[in-house]
C-alpha cells in the first residue's frame, strides 16, 4: 500500500467511525459523562466508607446495594450527601445508626454525577438524574 | 560426556533449590545500639540492642486495664485511629479486617488499635465501634489512654505521626501506618493501611515473621 492510499483509507474509516459515534444519542453521551465523573467522585469521597463495590463497612456504613431504598428515597439522596445524616436508616432490613458526615462543599453537578454513578452501579439501574433535580431536591431538605 | 552434563544439571538444580529455600528476613526499625558483654572467659561479645515498644497501661473496649503482657510472645499489628474519623480510618480498618480474617483464631497473632481521640473515644465508644466492625474479640484490642501517653507512644515508639488539628475535617490528623511488631516487641515493618498492595505485603511479611525462629 502506498502512503497516499493509506491516508485515503484512514480518512474514509475515520469518517465512518465518527458517523457511528454520532449515532449515540446526546442523552447517552450525557449519561456516560455523568457515570465516569461520578465514579471519580465516588472513589474520592465515598469509597472509604461505602467500599469499592458499595458493600458498606460492617454496621458502621450501610451498603449502597438496596435498590428499593435508593428508589424510594431518591429525592432525599442529595440532602444526605450535602447535609449528612443523623437519623437511623433501614437498609436491607437492617438498621444503621452511625452518622454520615456532611459533604457540604460539593456542587450540585458533583452530587448529581455521584448519585447517577451510585444508582447505576452495584446492581442498581435507575437511569439519569440531573443537576437541576439536585437543586430542586436540596430546596426540600428536612421536610 | 552426556553423563557429565547430567551431573552438572543435577548440581545446578540443587544449587537453585538451596537458593530458593533461603529464608527471607524482615528488617528491624528504629535506632539501635551495641552492647558489649564479656563471657566467662573474658572474651568480648557484641550484642545489638534493637528499639522495642516500651511498657504501657491502657483501658480496652471492655474497660479492662491492658498492659504489654497481653501481647507477650505474639506478633501484632498496631495502628492509630479514632472512631469518628471519616477519611482514612474506614479504609485502614477495612483492610485491617481482611488481615484479621486471615489470622482469626491464630493464637500467635493479635491486633491493636489505639484511639487518638482522648475526648470522645471512651471504652464504651470503642466497644460499640468494635461491635459494628464485627471484630469485638480479645484478639483485637482497642485501647484508650491519655493524650500525653498515647501521642508519645505513637511518635517516639511506633514512629507514627499524630496530632490534634482543629482545621482538619474531623479534628485530628494522623498517618495511616499499620505497624508490625514481633514477639520481642521490636518493629519489623510499617505499611500504608490505605493501599491494598501494601496490605498484601504486610500479610506476606506476617507469614515470614511467624516462621522466624526465636
Amino acid at each position: 500500500m502506498t502512503k497516499q492510499k493509506f491516508f485515503v483509507y484512514s480518512l474514509f474509516f475515520g469518517a465512518i467511525a465518527m458517523a457511528i459515534n454520532a449515532c449515540q444519542s446526546a442523552s447517552e453521551i450525557e449519561m456516560s459523562k455523568y457515570m465516569s465523573n461520578g465514579k471519580d467522585i465516588y472513589q474520592a469521597r465515598c469509597q472509604n466508607c461505602h467500599g469499592q463495590n458499595g458493600e458498606g463497612l460492617g454496621e458502621l456504613a450501610p451498603p449502597l446495594t438496596d435498590t428499593v431504598f435508593l428508589k424510594t428515597n431518591k429525592q432525599k439522596l442529595a440532602c444526605y450527601i450535602k447535609n449528612g445524616v443523623n437519623e437511623p436508616m433501614e437498609i436491607h432490613g437492617k438498621t444503621y445508626h452511625e452518622k454520615m458526615p456532611a459533604l457540604s462543599n460539593m456542587h450540585d453537578i458533583d452530587i448529581a454525577q455521584v448519585i447517577v454513578y451510585i444508582t447505576n452501579s452495584f446492581g442498581n439501574q435507575q437511569g439519569m438524574y440531573t443537576y437541576k433535580q439536585v437543586a430542586n431536591d436540596l430546596k426540600n431538605c428536612g421536610q | 560426556m552426556k553423563k557429565i552434563l547430567g551431573y552438572a544439571a543435577v548440581a545446578c538444580l540443587i544449587t537453585l533449590g538451596a537458593a530458593c529455600t533461603q529464608e527471607k528476613k524482615l528488617p528491624f526499625y528504629g535506632d539501635r545500639e551495641a552492647k558489649i558483654t564479656k563471657d566467662a572467659n573474658g572474651n568480648e561479645k557484641i550484642d545489638t540492642i534493637y528499639k522495642t515498644i516500651p511498657d504501657f497501661k491502657f483501658l480496652n473496649q471492655d474497660s479492662v486495664e491492658v498492659t504489654q503482657d497481653a501481647f507477650n510472645g505474639k506478633i501484632y499489628v498496631a495502628d492509630f485511629f479514632f472512631t469518628s474519623c471519616s477519611t482514612i480510618c474506614p479504609t485502614m480498618h477495612r483492610h485491617m479486617k481482611t488481615i484479621f480474617d486471615k489470622y482469626k483464631d491464630n493464637k500467635d497473632v493479635m491486633f491493636l488499635s489505639h484511639t487518638i481521640d482522648f475526648k470522645y473515644d471512651k471504652p464504651s465508644v470503642l466497644k460499640k465501634y468494635a461491635q459494628k466492625l464485627d471484630v469485638d474479640v480479645p484478639q483485637w484490642q482497642f485501647l484508650y489512654g491519655s493524650k500525653e501517653e498515647v501521642y508519645k507512644l505513637a511518635e517516639k515508639d511506633y514512629l507514627v505521626a499524630v496530632q490534634e488539628d482543629n482545621e482538619a475535617t474531623d479534628g485530628y490528623v494522623h498517618q495511616g501506618w499499620l505497624v508490625l511488631i514481633d514477639k520481642h516487641k521490636r518493629i519489623r515493618g510499617a505499611y500504608d493501611g490505605t493501599k491494598p498492595e501494601e496490605v498484601e505485603k504486610l500479610k506476606a511479611d506476617m507469614d515470614i515473621l511467624l516462621a522466624e525462629k526465636d
